[in-house]
C-alpha cells in the first residue's frame, strides 16, 4: 500500500476522475479553462453525460482543414508551478493530470487524432561517467545512456493516468490506487464492470513508447492491460511517452536494422530513412511524426524528446507553466500553428 | 563635397557602431559566451519578394548578411558557426532558381579562400556538410578545394551545410557504420582469427542489444567534426528546425527572431546570447557527459 497521505490524496484524485468530468475542487488555483468546462457543462451539454459529438464545431479562427493532426506536448513546469504556489510537488503533478484531461478532451472534440506527450524531463537519461559504476557491458557495447529511474511522484502520475484509462472503458469501477496495485500485483486480472454505460467510452487508444522496463510491477502491468484493452479503439491516440529519449531511439532503431545486416537480410546500402522509421518506438501511432509540437513554461528546446519525428515539425513555446495550459493556451497555439506557411524546403506554396 | 562629407559621416557613424559593437561584447564577455551557433539563413526569397528586387538578388543580400554575422561571432569569441546555405530538399524548387544558387554558391565558395576573405582574416577553417556526391561537379570541386585550403587553419572553424538533411546524414552515419562493422569481421574471419570472437558475440547478439552504440553513429556523423550547437538561429520567424541539425539540437537553445535573414543584425545575435547565458548552468547540468 502506499505511505498515508500521498495514498489519499490519489485516491481522491481517482475518485474525481469516476464521477463527472467536473475537474476536482481543492484549494489550488484551477486551471484556466473556460467557465462552462468548470461547471460541468461542455458545449452546451453536460460533460460527461454522454459521449461528445464526433466532430464539434471548431472555436473562432481555427479551420477544420489546418488542423494538426498529430499533437506532441512537452507537460513541462508542474514542480515549478508547485512551488510558485508553495505547494507540495504532489499537487503540481495532480493539476497537470487535470490540464491533460482538459486537452484530451479537446484533441477528441476538434478531431485531432493523435496526442503524444511528454511527461517527464529526460532528466531520466545521463550519460555515465567511465568511473561510475556502470554496467561494463554497457560500456563495452558503447551506448551511452543509462536510466536512473523515475521518482514516486512520477510514478504516481503515471498510475493515476493509466488507471482512468481502464475507468474510461468500464473496466475498473471506483476504488483507490492501493487496491489497484495489490490486484494487479497479485493475479494481474481485473474485474470487468458490467454496469458500465457503453456511452461514456471516450474511444481512445492509449499507448506507451520509451522504457517502461525500470518501473514498478504492478505499473507495467497496468500499462500492459490498458494498451491491450484500448487497442482498438479510433478516436484519438494518446501516445505517452516514458523515459524516452529522441537519441536513444535513433540508436535503437539503428541496431535492429544492424541485426538485420548482420543476417544478411539486407545490405548496408540498402539502409534509407523509410527503414529507420520503421523501426522507430513512433511506429505504433498511424500518424508518427507530429505536426505541432507545444512545450510550456517558456523553455526554448527540445530536451532530447523527438528528435527525428520532428524534421518538418512546426514548434509552439508556451509561457505558461503545464497546469495552467488550459483551452485559451491550447487555441492560441492552433492559430499560430494555421497562420504557419510550410512548404518543406521547395517552391512557396 | 556634399558626397565628400556624406561618405565621411557614413564613417565616422561606423567607426562609432563598430565602437559600441565592441562595448556590449566586452560586457557579454564577463558571462560564458556560447561554443558554436548554427543559423538556418531563411527569408531571403520573401525579402526579395518585399522589396521588388530580381529574382536572386534576395540570396546576394543574404550573402553580405552571413558575412556580417560571421564577423560578430568571430569578434564575440565564438569558435564554431554552422549554417544551414541549402537543404536536400530544396532540390524541388524550380531548376531555375536551383541553378541560380549553385552559380552564387560557387562564386561565393570561390571568393573565401582569396587572400582578403574573411576566413584569412579570422584563421577560420571550413567544411562543408551534407551530401556531397548531390552537388555538380564544379561546386562540389570549389568546396573540396577550399577544404584543402584551409586545414590549416585553426582559429574558429566554419561549416556550411551543403545539400544537407538531418535524416540523411542519420542514414549515412548508419550505413557507414555497418559497413564498417562488417568490414571488421570479414578481415578477422579472412585471418582465422574472427571465428571464436563470433561465437562469443552470437550469444550476447541473440538479445539483440548494442550491435551498434550511439558512439558508432556519432563518429560517422558529418558534424562530427564540430561539438554540438549551443544556439540554433532561425531568422524569418518560423519556428521549425526543417531537417536541421536534428540529432545535435537536444540540449540547444532554439531562437526564432522574426526578421527576415537579410535584415538580421548585431541585435539578434546579442539577445539570442543573453537568453544562453541565462540557461547557461541549467544547461551545463543536462549536458553533463
Amino acid at each position: 500500500m502506499l505511505p498515508n497521505a500521498p495514498n489519499r490524496l490519489l485516491t481522491s484524485v481517482f475518485i474525481s476522475f469516476t464521477r463527472t468530468s467536473r475537474p476536482l475542487r481543492v484549494s489550488t488555483r484551477e486551471p484556466n479553462f473556460t467557465e462552462e468546462y468548470r461547471n460541468g457543462v461542455v458545449n452546451g451539454r453536460v460533460a460527461g453525460a454522454g459521449a461528445p459529438a464526433r466532430e464539434d464545431p471548431l472555436p473562432e479562427g481555427l479551420r477544420r482543414e489546418s488542423m494538426p493532426r498529430h499533437v506532441a506536448v512537452i507537460m513541462d513546469g508542474n514542480r515549478r508551478w508547485a512551488r510558485a504556489r508553495g505547494l507540495p510537488a504532489a499537487s503540481g503533478y495532480e493539476a497537470g493530470l487535470r490540464s491533460l484531461r482538459g486537452v484530451v478532451e479537446l484533441c477528441c472534440r476538434w478531431g485531432i487524432r493523435v496526442l503524444t506527450v511528454f511527461a517527464f524531463s529526460s532528466d531520466n537519461w545521463v550519460r555515465p561517467k567511465p568511473n561510475v559504476g556502470v554496467s561494463l557491458t554497457l560500456l563495452i557495447d558503447g551506448c551511452c545512456f543509462v536510466l536512473v529511474g523515475l521518482s514516486k511522484l512520477e510514478v504516481d502520475f503515471l498510475m493515476s493516468l493509466f488507471a482512468r484509462a481502464l475507468r474510461n472503458e468500464g473496466i475498473i469501477p471506483m476504488f483507490d490506487l492501493g487496491a489497484l496495485q495489490a490486484i494487479l500485483l497479485l493475479n494481474g486480472n481485473i474485474a470487468y464492470n458490467h454496469d458500465f454505460h457503453a456511452s461514456n467510452r471516450r474511444d481512445i487508444r492509449v499507448s506507451l513508447i520509451g522504457d517502461s522496463t525500470k518501473l514498478p510491477k504492478a505499473l507495467q502491468k497496468l500499462i500492459e492491460s490498458v494498451e491491450e484493452t484500448t487497442k482498438n479503439n479510433s478516436r484519438l491516440h494518446l501516445v505517452v511517452a516514458v523515459s524516452y529519449s529522441g537519441q536513444y531511439d535513433i540508436v535503437q532503431a539503428c541496431q535492429s536494422i544492424a541485426l538485420k545486416v548482420k543476417d544478411a537480410l539486407i545490405g548496408p546500402e540498402d539502409i534509407n530513412e523509410f527503414l529507420i522509421e520503421k523501426e522507430l518506438q513512433t511506429n505504433c501511432a498511424q500518424l508518427s511524426h507530429p505536426d505541432l509540437l507545444i512545450r510550456t513554461s517558456g523553455e526554448l528546446r527540445l530536451s532530447n524528446f523527438f528528435l527525428w519525428q520532428l524534421a518538418y515539425t512546426e514548434l509552439f513555446f508556451a509561457e505558461s507553466h503545464w497546469p495552467d495550459f488550459g483551452e485559451p493556451d491550447f487555441i492560441e497555439a492552433l492559430r499560430s500553428f494555421r497562420q504557419r506557411q510550410r512548404w518543406y524546403g521547395g517552391q512557396d506554396p | 563635397m556634399d558626397k565628400g562629407s556624406s561618405s565621411h559621416e557614413t564613417q565616422r557613424f561606423g567607426s562609432f557602431g563598430s565602437f559600441l559593437r565592441r562595448c556590449i561584447i566586452s560586457i557579454l564577455s564577463t558571462a560564458p559566451i556560447p561554443n558554436h551557433i548554427a543559423f538556418i539563413m531563411d527569408g531571403n526569397r520573401r525579402y526579395c519578394k518585399r522589396k521588388n528586387l530580381m529574382e536572386g538578388a534576395g540570396h546576394r543580400v543574404g550573402f553580405l548578411a552571413l558575412m556580417a554575422m560571421l564577423r560578430y561571432c568571430y569578434e564575440l569569441g565564438v569558435k564554431c558557426v554552422t549554417v544551414y546555405a541549402f537543404s536536400i530538399d530544396n532540390f524541388k524548387r524550380r531548376p531555375e532558381e536551383v541553378q541560380s544558387l549553385m552559380e552564387l554558391m560557387q562564386e561565393k565558395i570561390e571568393g573565401l579562400i582569396k587572400e582578403e576573405s574573411i576566413v584569412n582574416h579570422y584563421g577560420i577553417r571550413v567544411y562543408f556538410i551534407g551530401n556531397l556526391k548531390l552537388l555538380s561537379k564544379p561546386v562540389r570541386l570549389a568546396a573540396e578545394k577550399a577544404m584543402v585550403a584551409t586545414a590549416s587553419n585553426s582559429r574558429a572553424v566554419l561549416s556550411i551545410c551543403i545539400a544537407y538533411t538531418s535524416t540523411d546524414e542519420i542514414v549515412h552515419a548508419v550505413q557507414e557504420s555497418c559497413q564498417e562493422k562488417w568490414d571488421e569481421i570479414r578481415e578477422l574471419n579472412a585471418s582465422g582469427a574472427g571465428y571464436g570472437l563470433i561465437e562469443l558475440d552470437g550469444n550476447r547478439r541473440e538479445e539483440g542489444e548494442h550491435y551498434i552504440g550511439v558512439t558508432d553513429i556519432e563518429k560517422h556523423m558529418y558534424m562530427a567534426v564540430v561539438p554540438d550547437p549551443d544556439i540554433i538561429i532561425r531568422a524569418s520567424g518560423e519556428t521549425r528546425l526543417s531537417n536541421f541539425l536534428l540529432w545535435q539540437s537536444a540540449y540547444c537553445l532554439l531562437y526564432s527572431p522574426s526578421v527576415l535573414w537579410p535584415e538580421i543584425g548585431f541585435q539578434h545575435l546579442v539577445w539570442a546570447v543573453l537568453e544562453f547565458q541565462r540557461n547557461y548552468f541549467y544547461l551545463k547540468e543536462k549536458k553533463k557527459a
